[in-house]
Formats: structure tokens, sequence, C-alpha cells
């Protein structure tokens, strides 16, 4: 507030020089200094407005629900204190199967997505014949819809005429039902994740490495450093904010896995993620309880041990990526 | 940057706030309203096929100049388009003038009874006798007031391709291919029969919808509910009914005639182009479906037959109007209008909906409907015949959530695992679903 003041004396006397023919100086100052005043909020407002609608409010608004039973099937909200949040910790297996399957299926996408976006960046770095157009093929996936993708590729592991199933055939290997086994949906979801975000994470990576000082690397190969060494000595330290980076979006990203999950399947009761609830992730068990159970309250106390998992997951991750890479 | 320019600025950005804020204000986007006197009026209703009312809203139009109808939903099947409503409704805002409620989901909106019209509050019901008494009675709320007018009835039959009956060495003609049945025993045994032969088709679509036309039939005739009793205490693991449907449909799937394709998937749909199975549990409505999904090129090979038991009846709707409507007058008129045995025989007609009003049951134009695509067979007839003695099924508030579990368990059973241990995860998952 105090600082935002400062700038309006120097600006004050402009007016006066100028004074506007029809508009008394008195009120043509005051209105100046509103102007000055106002100005930058109203410039920023938007943006908290909305924020304010669409972030705080339901932020709020969720701690609040999942203190209550609301349902629409309810005629009366009544406060059940944190009901909600035992019942879901001690007696919801189906809630503790789906955090098995959201970690299962993250730490199967994540890893390799970002080993494999590390080594592709890696090699685009170096001077290879049609750079420009390896650099924008490894992009190409982004722009992509998420559905379309999981469409294509629930297609591609159809348990009947589908391609994936057909080529194990042509080796003499059994069809797999991919959707009853919990290891190959679990399998065939992170495909579809990695194909769609290894492109993305290459190319942050790409854009990390290329502002990595060449000096090094020619100090390093002066000394008889090997490629990998230079990679594993140089490179990777190098990397470290932005590995973390990628770390906590892929986290958000994969603990919140939706979309693919619930287009591997279709028609009926897909929100329950396979017979078993073989890929059934804490959203779509979310949506699920709102719903197809109507229990809102409850689908607020799920959203806000979501958020708590992601937070501290994040957290864990920090304190690794900060590990490894300060390791040398 | 001089000070006319800034305060320039500063008036577009207040007035881009202003725009902002009116945009969020009017975030209702129920487009009902009138314009120049008109009234629009919104119908709501969910399927691929619609409920064949095109026609209907042209002669209503042309009948009340001042009204307008817009329909939304076709296309938009069951689960989304029920969410969407019960955000609607609960919201107070967003909701047609005139919204479709199906038979699973109609006892949901009972707990919301205050937010639809009491459509008793505008004649509804003189028009009782208008419709077959259990249908009526199912859109009374527990305190009975008249939350929806029926639609339609799903009744029951099996539909059989008797391209492949024929090559299977099993009768073709309708009447044969009922009589093969007369017990759901029966039909598993022709199916082992079928399969013998055939051994690249499989006999029905899927467990699901041999479980659920099962389930409704036992349930009509025992008692009268599925997962939850009239008092909404859940009920999955005792009602014998459930529990009778759950093993025969289990050892529907032992004997390998399952199809084992998820109710309304790509590959299910897939399964009727392909011709990949041979019979699939017939309510009225599935023949839109069949028709749609399997297309042109299978005419004449599908066929209608009575099935197995004493008939029964699965899905049908009824339209309500909810009070968020700015023209409640007007939509429970075009309620009226749709439900009517005349509009229902209409959309009978387009759609193969069956009329769930005795008069249209018995109009000519229905009875002796037949379906060139199914073989020229007398739909009208064979779904009509015992939909009126029907007793009335309860199903809870929560019967799509406690389905879903069951349904799951028995999919699990296609997949390998032992029925025993699907019926305990059926019990299980559905209790937890049904809390």
């Amino acid at each position: 507030m105090s600082s935002l003041k400062t700038p309006a004396p120097p600006a004050a006397p402009a007016p006066r020089q100028r004074p506007s023919p029809r508009h008394s100086p008195a009120r043509g100052r005051l209105l100046n200094r509103l102007d000055l005043r106002l100005t930058p909020y109203v410039f920023v407002l938007p943006f908290f407005v909305l924020f304010a609608i669409f972030g705080i409010y339901p932020i709020f608004y969720t701690f609040w629900i999942a203190m209550t039973d609301r349902s629409p099937l309810n005629s009366t909200i009544s406060f059940v204190g944190l009901d909600n949040f035992v019942e879901l910790l001690t007696n919801d297996p189906q809630f503790w199967n789906a955090v098995l399957n959201t970690f299962g299926m993250f730490v199967l996408s994540t890893v390799p997505q970002l080993i494999i976006a590390l080594l592709l960046a890696n090699a685009l770095n170096r001077r290879i014949r049609g750079q420009m157009f390896f650099r924008l093929a490894i992009a190409m996936p982004i722009i992509t819809s998420t559905a379309v993708v999981a469409l294509i590729f629930s297609m591609i592991y159809a348990r009947e005429f589908g391609l994936v199933n057909w080529l194990l055939d042509l080796v003499g290997l059994g069809p797999i039902d991919w959707r009853a086994n919990r290891f190959a949906s679990w399998f065939a979801i992170s495909t579809m994740v990695d194909w769609r975000w290894v492109g993305y994470n290459a190319l942050i990576y790409l854009a990390a490495m290329q502002s990595i000082s060449k000096d090094m690397y020619e100090a390093a190969a002066i000394d008889g450093a090997s490629r990998r060494r230079q990679f594993w000595s140089i490179t990777i330290p190098q990397l470290r904010p932005t590995i973390i980076f990628t770390l906590i979006i892929s986290t958000i990203g994969g603990l919140q896995l939706f979309t693919e999950p619930l287009m591997f399947t279709s028609g009926s009761g897909a929100l329950s993620g396979g017979s078993e609830g073989q890929f059934q992730t804490i959203t779509m068990y979310l949506l699920d309880v709102m719903n197809q159970r109507f229990r809102w309250g409850y689908a607020g106390a799920v959203a806000l041990v979501l958020f708590l998992l992601i937070a501290s997951v994040s957290f864990l991750n920090y304190l690794l990526a900060r590990r490894i890479s300060s390791d040398k | 940057m001089s000070v006319t320019s800034r305060r320039r600025f500063a008036a577009i950005a207040l007035a881009s706030v202003a725009v902002l804020a009116s945009a969020t204000a009017c975030g209702d986007d129920s487009s009902s309203g009138s314009d120049g006197g008109k009234v629009n009026l919104v119908v709501d209703v969910f399927g691929d096929q619609g409920f064949g009312y095109e026609e209907l809203y042209k002669q209503y139009e042309s009948e009340h100049p001042n009204v307008k109808i817009q329909e939304r939903g076709k296309g938009l099947g069951l689960g989304d388009y029920n969410t969407r409503l019960t955000q609607q409704i609960t919201a107070g805002a967003g909701a047609g003038d005139v919204v479709a409620l199906e038979e699973g989901t109609i006892v949901q909106f009972f707990a919301q009874a205050d937010k639809f019209v009491n459509l008793a509050d505008h004649g509804a019901n003189d028009l009782k006798g208008n419709f077959l008494p259990w249908k009526w009675e199912g859109g009374l709320t527990p305190d009975g007031k008249v939350l929806g007018l029926g639609t339609d009835v799903g009744g029951m039959a099996v539909c059989y391709r008797s391209d492949l009956f024929k090559a299977a060495g099993l009768p073709t003609d309708r009447e044969q291919v009922g009589a093969l049945w007369p017990t759901w025993d029966e039909f598993i045994a022709q199916g082992q029969k079928f399969v013998a032969a055939d051994k690249k088709h499989k006999f029905v679509d899927s467990a699901t919808n041999f479980y659920n036309i099962v389930l409704m039939q036992k349930a009509g005739e025992g008692t009268g509910y599925t997962y939850f009793d009239k008092s909404n205490k859940l009920t999955v693991g005792e009602n014998p009914d459930v529990r009778a449907a759950f093993e025969l449909t289990t050892k529907m799937t032992a004997a390998g005639l399952s199809n084992n394709l998820k109710s309304f998937s790509n590959e299910w749909n897939a399964g009727f182009k392909n011709g990949s199975f041979a019979t699939i549990g017939c309510p009225a409505w599935m023949t839109g479906v069949i028709k749609g999904q399997a297309g042109d090129a299978a005419t004449g090979k599908w066929d209608v037959a009575k099935a197995p038991g004493n008939g029964g009846n699965w899905g049908g709707s009824w339209l309500a109007v909810p009070k968020s409507s700015k023209h409640q007058k007007e939509a429970a008129e075009l309620a009226k209008f749709l439900t009517s045995a005349k509009s229902q025989t209409e959309a009978f007609k387009k759609v193969g909906n069956l009329p769930s009003s005795p008069q249209a049951l018995e109009d000519p134009a229905v009875l002796a409907a037949t379906n060139d695509y199914f073989s020229g067979a007398p739909i009208g007839k064979i779904f009509a015949a015992g939909a009126k003695e029907l007793k009335p099924v309860y199903l809870g508030p929560k019967n799509q959530a406690v389905r879903d579990a069951v349904e799951n368990a028995l999919r699990s059973v296609e997949q390998g695992k032992a029925a025993d241990a699907a019926w305990q995860d059926a019990v299980k998952n559905g209790e937890a679903a049904g809390k």
C-alpha cells in the first residue's frame, strides 16, 4: 500500500500544467489522485475476482461440506464433524484401493517418463541431423487432447480386435484382457500418460540443458571425462531445479490421474475403473462417491485427503531430488 | 502516458470487470424465458435415440403459437444426464422446463420433491386412467404428490439373430423360439446347445443385461423391490430375488454363453456390428439400440421372441416439471400433452418406446405394429403382452450405485473370478455404495 503511494507526488503536478477546460482544478486533482491510487488495483482485480470465485470459495466450501452429510437426497444438512474423515481413513477399503492404484500408476508412469525424457533431451542436445524436426516431433503429443489419446489407446488395448493383442498373438503369446488384470491395466494406462508427457518434459529438460555453459563440458573433456561422466557430473547436477520442477508437476498430474483410466473403459459404470476397481484412481472414486452415491460431504473429505497426499508427496519428491543432485 | 489515456485505460479495465461480473451473474444457463410474448420451453431427455418427440413438438407449436420448444440431451447417456440433472435440481437452476426421469433414478428425486411442481395442481389427477396403474403409482411420491407422468415402459422380450439360430440348428420362427425357453434354465440349456454347434459366436451379449432382465422379472413376481426395500433399507445381501438372479447369471456365465461385452461400451457396440452374439435381453427400448448399433446391414437378421418366465419390465421414464421453470403452467401442459395416449403411440412409432397408457397399448397402431428391421415381428403385440398385469418394482434412491457394484461383480465372474467370491464382493461393495 505505502509503496504504491510513492509514485503519486511526482505525477501530481502534471495535470496542473494542462488543466482540463471542463473540470474545476480541484475536481480534476481529486480524480487524478483516485485514478493513480485505484488504477493498479483495477488492473489486477479481474484475476482476484476470478480467483475468489473459482479458487478461494470452493476451497473453503470443500472444508465446510466435508464436515457435513450434505447430499441431494437429504433435505437437511447436518454437521457431522470429522466423521467423514474417520470413515475414510479407517473403514473404506475402496478408497485405499484407489490410493494404491493411483500411486502404482504414478510410479509406473512417472519414473520411465522422466528418465526417457532426460535421455531424449540429452540426445537432442547434441548436433544431429534434422535437429529441428526431432525437437518438434517430440512436442507433438502435447497438442493432442487427452480424451483422444485415451480413446485411441483404449482401442489399441482392446480385448478383441486390439492392436496389442494382435501383435501378442503374432509372436505366439496369448491375448491379454487389459481391463481384467490389475498390472496390465496399470501398464496400459501408464503408456498413455507417457506417450503424451514424455515430449513435454524432454522439451523442458532440453531448454535447461542449453543454458548450461559449454565451458564446463569443454573443461571436462580436456580432463578426459567421458560423455557418460559429463552427463552424470555436469548435466544432472545443473538440471537440479528443472528436475524438481518436473517431478512436482508430474506428481500433481499423476495423483490426479483421471481421463486416461476413465476413458480406458466405456459404457456403464466407467467410474468404477474395472470390475474389481483394478484401475480406479482417487479422482474417479471421488466422482463415484459424489455422482453415484450422492455423498457430497464424503466426497469433500476425499478431495481434502487427496490434497494432503499431493502436498506431502510433492514435498517428499523435493527432498529426494535435492539429495540426489547435490550428491556430487 | 497522458492522464486522459490513463483514465481511458482505467475505464476500460473497470468495464471489463463489469462485463466479467455480469457474465458470472448470468451463469444461469437455463435458456427458458420469453421473448416477444413467446414462451420458450426446454425439454431435457437422454439416450442415443432421444424420446422420439420431434414431430410432437411441431404439432404442439402449431397448436400453441405462443410456445416455442427446444429439446436438449439427445445422444447423452443416462448416467451423464442424471448427474447433470441432480446438480441442476439441487442448485435450483439450469434444468429444463420439462425433464425426463428414468425408472432407476426417479426415486432419488422423491427426496427433492419440493423442487418439483406437484402436477396434481395442474389437473394431473384427472389423467390417472390414462396410465397403467403401476406406472401411475411409480410417478407418485410417498406422500402422494404427482412428481412425474409416465412416458414409456420397458416391457420384456428376447431379441435374437435368426440367421445364427438357423446355422446352429435351432428353430427360427419366433413362436417356436419363444416356446424353446419357458424358463430361464431352459434358456441356458438352449444356449449350451447353441455354443456347442457354433464355436464362433456366443449366446448372449453380457452377463449384466441377462442379469438385469432376470432380476426385474423375479422382483416383479417376488418381493417387489431389488436393492432397497420400500422403506429404503439396503437389502442387497438379503433379497432372495437378487440372489436368485445373481446365481442364475453366474450359471449362465459358467456355461460359457456370455460374450463378455460390457453394456453400452465400444466393444458392446462393435459386438452388434460384428454380430458376435445371438441373443440379448430386450425391453422395447432395446430395439432402438439394436437398430442403431447393428445398422442397416443387419436388417432382417434380428427377430423378437417372448422372454422366458412371465413377462416383466425393465426401464421406462416419466416427465416432470422442476420448480425452477419460469413457465410451470405451460410446462405442465406440455408434459401432459407429451404423455397423452396419442403422443405415446407417436413416440412408439418413432423410436419403439412402449406406451405406458392402456389406451395406447390397445391402439391398433401399436397392436398391429410390426418392425421391418426385426423381420416384421409384431413388436406391439409382443411387448404389450403382459405389460398391463405387471406389478411395480421399487428401485431405491441409490439404485444405480448398488447396481453398478453388483454388475461389476458379475463382470469379474466373466473375467474368471469364482461365483461365491464374486457374490461376497457384490454384497460388500453394494453395501458400501448404498450407504
